[in-house]
């Protein structure tokens, strides 16, 4: 731009513009405040389509909270606007995990809600009459623009502003952030991947000056990440792990020694101030790298300080052997005590499952049937990353070439974030802004060597990509003396096509995010033969029954994925929710699932269960319906009932509903609930009845009555279906 | 005109007064309407004092013969009657009015009371009704239950005509003192479903009974024999409706209530005790006795009046409630020592049993455990006879709040001391760093 301007003002011919022009030279703004004006225009653009971008599932369908878990999130914050903080911290909720009840405030973290709240009642002292849903609606976006501000501080840290910029662009829009912070996605990850970052940066931040205060901040930006999100743990390790490497690296200093203390002691004493962490800092197993590297850093200053006051070198080897021994057999001495005296908690099984993708699928059903547990497909990261997938290698060779502190952080958490995100699938949200950083260093640095070369000649030739290159403000020095054939051609060639590049990458984030990830679930949406767009309201239709029909002190029985939406929006008790706690509570539930009837009967009974539910697509073809989780209810269920057994729902090996099922399978309970009369009714064209359409087949078992069960409910495309438990026999036991 | 309308509208109310207050309500529990189903009208005359017992207690008795077709159970939904006596033992297929073996057991299911008689060949109608109150009668049609020992020497040759062996210990169920007379019966025996826990056998045979054929002779040994034989049995539902089953129609006969017995064996005779056995059952089966009722159920912090919507674990609390008890006229305090509740989550926490003062309030205190979590209050009473009083309320309780725990504790002032010997080394240090050179 600045060179641009320049060539306006010398070809100021017209006379009778002169004096305009002299006068528009006095409001000429000098290259640095154009910089500066060009900057703060594209971040405030980058803002608003990070905003917009996520208003597709708004605009298509309502304002709506979408999934399941932020429907705990909403009743939890609407709890919290209505009867203040210390109710909510304090709350006991005996309408969710019959007849246990749970602890909400100790049992939650409260970051989310508390924002929320914030918000809102910030929004209403200004007089905005704005209803609590509209706000958690709405804080996901909000949160994810102001990401785009921290990723661009952050990539200005790590490399110039020019990558920052970038970084925030990448940020706004990539699909794998998106997928988490829809308009509706209410769920705590909005808001810690603002957390994450905003951590990350000023510790990073702290680490480059060394300022007691970015330390702080950093500490408080801590806070804030454990007040929000599990995923905090990422950060605890993470950051002594970036620790030891620049340890072993000799890139010790103080301002690191400043950083990580600071961070440590006060983030962990802060974060001991949320109930749910609680003294989980001192005392579980996965927080255990973060104080042994607090401890480290101790020793290696004492070291230092020993080696400055002996100054002799054979004595100072002598004492560091003495030193380095001593406090190694002591860490583990003590390390040792600790795990033995069940002081300290062995690591967790969802922290193995991290480290070893097979863990969860042999020891803990209950973690891998949640889909999004699963290992991730290359498919998803090509989905999730686009064009950063092929820039994320070649931004770690540019940073590999220019490694700084910040730069060894960044490649620290892009490498490990990038194997967790293949662990599991919604772990690449946490990869995404290292994967966007990384991919800004590669753009940056590639577009700023193009354009060097570009402007290796005078820039009168060259005017059409300035444009580009100018945003970069490149500070051109000749560093080629030899200019190489076709130069010039070359990098016009290749800045084209990195453009087209960018332009593609774009295109594909809004279709993605048009397409994938702008639907609440909650509606389901499909298109008919004519291309008629129908809507399935089904679950809203089932969950107001129960509100309207049932008695309030009613417990209903569902699979644990729908607990959250039924407390929620039907207001009634049930057994279990997502919140899978109480593993053996579940596995109660997944067990009379896959009863018979009449001991599924006992079971229920003896939970006080007045309704059944089940989510059925074997009219809608509606594919996540309870027939396809049954497996992980049998499974779930074996894990603590050894009598269920995933054999007797097979036929050699294979799962089916049809003729050729087991006949266990065909009699257990939730096959009942979900096709009873089900055989009656004609599904498709050309198709006997008892056709399937979730599976294509027609099944098995056609007639049967219910003898336990009577059918309450059945919404009008049969996806909810729910079942009152009937009274013990008035003239038998 | 619309003072009008208002005049009937009371007239009408006045006319009905009487007979709505007259229909059983949950303050007089008793049977008012019974409807009698017979075979023969005959059957008025030859058991006309079991009748009679009854219509002088103040029932009124509607006989209709068995197969009617103008008989009917309910007109608009509302029942006409509260209690049904069957004696009917050969009426086929359905009844008359279309009243089939569903309709008798709704009727039962909605809280009347039924008297059925059966017979030697009863009908398969009477059998499934039975059968689906959860007794079984004999499978072969012609059996009887015939005993060569303790028949009564009136009776044929064939020894059907035998004398009750032993009987059910309640008060509640034969009245006060019991029978003691020798009790005859002739007709079929059944057995209990043992899938039910609400059938009670009141009268059972001797062990030297079984039932079989008269006179016939027996190719393989009888499905039902000895005590296992029940002879008069009697359900209570959970709904407390009240379901009186004999296998002998004679049994209620004015023959049977007048006759003498003696029994084979003995020279003494003595008067048959069918008369006081079917009046004081017919008076269980139609709640003039063992009528329970449980009113003003309370519970409350130790102190307190206000029943809480919750409790905090380690709380104290108090548990009332009355219990009365119908004694045909009017109710009476219930006394017991064995009213127990539980307070209950998945499985009793707290089982304690009821204090009362005698004028039927029972009450109890005690600490809530200190688990938290949704319990229950739960009265489960079922006593022979007595109709069952299963009360549950529900109630959570939840933790300590966080300004609930005790604020200082011994055990820290070492951590406070600490604490607080930190900051003030801190700051006298950060003074001497900044000031001492």
């Amino acid at each position: 731009m600045a060179g641009r301007g320049e060539g306006t003002n010398s070809g100021g011919i017209v006379p009778a513009l002169e004096g305009v022009l002299a006068q528009m030279k006095a409001f000429r703004l000098r290259p640095k405040q154009q910089e500066m004006l060009i900057k703060v225009a594209a971040l405030l653009l980058i803002y608003v389509l990070a905003f917009a971008t996520r208003l597709f599932s708004v605009l298509r369908y309502e304002s709506v909270i979408h999934e399941f878990d932020p429907y705990f999130n909403y009743r939890t914050t609407l709890y919290l606007t209505e009867k203040g903080f210390y109710e909510f911290w304090n709350w006991f909720d005996y309408e969710s995990w019959y007849p246990v009840g749970r602890i909400i405030g100790g049992t939650l973290y409260p970051g989310l809600m508390v924002t929320a709240a914030l918000l809102y009642w910030f929004l209403r002292a200004l007089s905005f009459a704005v209803h609590i849903k509209d706000v958690c609606v709405l804080t996901a976006p909000f949160f994810a623009s102001n990401t785009t501000i921290v990723a661009y501080f952050f990539g200005k840290e790590l490399r110039d502003s020019g990558t920052g910029l970038i970084a925030a662009a990448f940020i706004a829009i990539c699909p794998g952030y998106i997928s988490r912070s829809v308009a509706g996605s209410y769920d705590n990850e909005g808001v810690a991947i603002f957390a994450l970052l905003l951590t990350f940066y000023l510790f990073v931040k702290a680490v480059n000056t060394g300022s007691l205060a970015w330390s702080v901040a950093s500490a408080f930006g801590y806070f804030y990440m454990v007040s929000a999100w599990g995923g905090y743990i990422f950060i605890i390790n993470l950051i002594p792990i970036y620790v030891l490497v620049l340890l072993v690296t000799g890139r010790y200093s103080r301002r690191l020694y400043i950083a990580y203390n600071t961070l440590y002691i006060l983030g962990m004493l802060l974060a001991m101030q949320i109930r749910f962490v609680g003294f989980q800092h001192v005392q579980s197993g996965e927080h255990m790298a973060a104080m042994g590297i607090f401890f480290l850093m101790q020793v290696f200053y004492f070291a230092e300080w020993v080696r400055a006051q002996l100054g002799d070198p054979k004595l100072f080897k002598a004492f560091l052997k003495f030193t380095v021994i001593g406090a190694g057999s002591l860490g583990v001495l003590a390390l040792g005590l600790g795990l033995a005296t069940g002081y300290i908690s062995p690591w967790t099984g969802r922290f193995y499952s991290l480290l070893d993708p097979t863990y969860a699928k042999i020891n803990i059903p209950i973690i891998a049937s949640v889909s999004e547990h699963q290992p991730t497909a290359w498919s998803s990261f090509m989905f999730d990353f686009h064009i950063l997938l092929i820039l994320f290698p070649a931004g770690l060779y540019f940073c590999f070439k220019q490694l700084s502190d910040a730069i060894i952080f960044i490649l620290c958490y892009g490498l490990t974030s990038l194997y967790f995100a293949g662990v599991m699938v919604r772990l690449i949200l946490v990869a995404t802004p290292a994967v966007c950083l990384i991919g800004a260093i590669a753009v940056s640095a590639t577009l700023k060597n193009l354009a060097k070369l570009l402007r290796e000649k005078k820039p009168a030739a060259v005017a059409s990509t300035t444009k580009t290159t100018g945003k970069k403000k490149a500070a051109a020095k000749s560093g080629y003396d030899q200019l190489l054939p076709f130069q010039k051609e070359g990098a016009a060639i290749l800045l084209l096509g990195c453009l087209y590049l960018l332009v593609q990458y774009v295109v594909h984030c809004t279709w993605v995010t048009s397409e994938a990830y702008s639907s609440p679930s909650i509606v389901l949406a499909a298109r008919q033969s004519n291309g008629e767009r129908v809507i399935f309201d089904d679950f809203r239709e089932a969950y107001y029954w129960l509100r309207h029909n049932t008695p309030t002190d009613a417990k209903v029985a569902s699979w644990w994925d729908y607990g959250y939406q039924i407390t929620a929006m039907a207001n009634r008790t049930v057994i279990v929710d997502n919140n899978t706690w109480n593993n053996t509570h579940i596995a109660t539930v997944g067990r009379a699932m896959s009863s018979y009837e009449d001991e599924s009967y006992q079971i229920f009974k003896s939970l006080d269960v007045d309704y059944v539910l089940v989510v059925f697509g074997g009219v809608t073809g509606y594919s996540s319906d309870d027939i396809n989780k049954f497996l992980w209810m049998v499974r779930i269920g074996g894990g603590v009932f050894p009598v269920i057994k995933e054999a007797d729902y097979l036929n050699n090996g294979e799962y089916r509903i049809d003729k050729e099922a087991a006949p266990k399978m065909l009699q257990c309970l939730m096959y009942k609930l979900c096709y009873y009369r089900f055989g009656e009714l004609s599904t498709e064209y050309g198709k006997p009845p008892g056709w399937d359409r979730a599976r294509g087949t027609e099944i098995g078992n056609k007639h049967f009555g219910l003898e336990y069960y009577e059918e309450a409910f059945t919404t009008s495309n049969w996806i909810v279906r729910i079942y009152k438990v009937k009274p013990l026999d008035n003239r038998w036991s | 005109m619309a003072s009008s309308t208002r005049g009937q509208a009371l007239l009408l109310v006045a006319i009905l007064l009487p007979a709505l207050i007259a229909a059983f309500s949950e303050d007089n529990p008793t049977d008012q309407r019974i409807l009698v189903l017979l075979d023969d009208l005959a059957l008025k005359s030859s058991h006309s004092i079991f009748f009679k017992s009854l219509s002088s207690r103040g029932y009124e008795l509607d006989f209709k013969l068995a197969d009617d077709s103008k008989l009917a159970l309910q007109r608009y939904g509302e029942y006409l009657y509260d209690a049904l006596i069957l004696f009917a033992p050969s009426v086929e297929g359905h009844l008359g009015g279309n009243l089939d073996v569903a309709a008798i057991l709704d009727f039962v299911d909605s809280g009347h009371d039924l008297i059925l008689a059966a017979d030697t060949h009863t009908s398969d109608l009477i059998r499934d009704i039975a059968t689906e109150c959860g007794v079984d009668f004999d499978e072969n049609t012609d059996a009887v239950v015939v005993d060569h020992i303790n028949f009564a020497v009136e009776g044929e040759s064939d020894h059907s005509l035998i004398i009750g062996d032993k009987l059910i210990e309640s008060d509640v169920i034969l009245g006060k003192g019991g029978i003691k007379d020798p009790v005859l019966f002739r007709g079929i025996g059944h057995s209990v479903n043992p899938a039910s826990d609400l059938v009670v056998t009141v009268l059972s045979a001797s062990p030297s009974a079984f039932s079989a054929p008269p006179n016939a002779v027996l190719k393989a040994p009888p499905a039902l024999t000895g005590t296992s034989i029940s002879l008069v049995s009697v359900v209570q539902a959970r709904n407390n409706a009240r379901i009186l089953i004999s296998g002998s129609l004679d049994f209620f006969s004015d023959k049977f209530f007048r006759s003498s017995v003696q029994k084979s064996g003995s020279s003494s005779r003595s008067a048959s005790g069918n008369e006081k056995l079917a009046v004081e059952m017919s008076k269980w089966a139609f709640h003039e006795r063992g009528h329970l009722k449980a009113v003003n159920v309370h519970h409350s912090k130790v102190g307190e009046k206000d029943e809480p919507s919750m409790y905090r674990i380690t709380d104290h609390l108090e548990y009332s409630l009355e219990i009365h008890e119908w004694t045909g006229t009017e109710w009476k305090p219930y006394q017991a020592d064995d009213v127990q509740v539980q307070f209950y989550m998945m499985s009793p926490y707290v089982l304690k049993a009821l204090d009362h003062n005698g004028k039927g309030l029972f009450y109890t205190s005690f600490q809530v455990p200190d688990v938290y979590g949704v319990f229950q209050f739960k009265v489960e009473y079922k006593r022979l006879g007595y109709t069952s009083l299963s009360l549950s309320k529900q109630i959570p309780v939840r933790p300590f709040r966080h300004n609930e725990y005790e604020r200082f504790i011994k055990a820290a002032y070492p951590y406070y001391g600490g604490a607080f010997s930190m900051m003030t080394g801190f700051f006298i240090f950060g003074i001497f760093f900044l000031y001492h050179k």
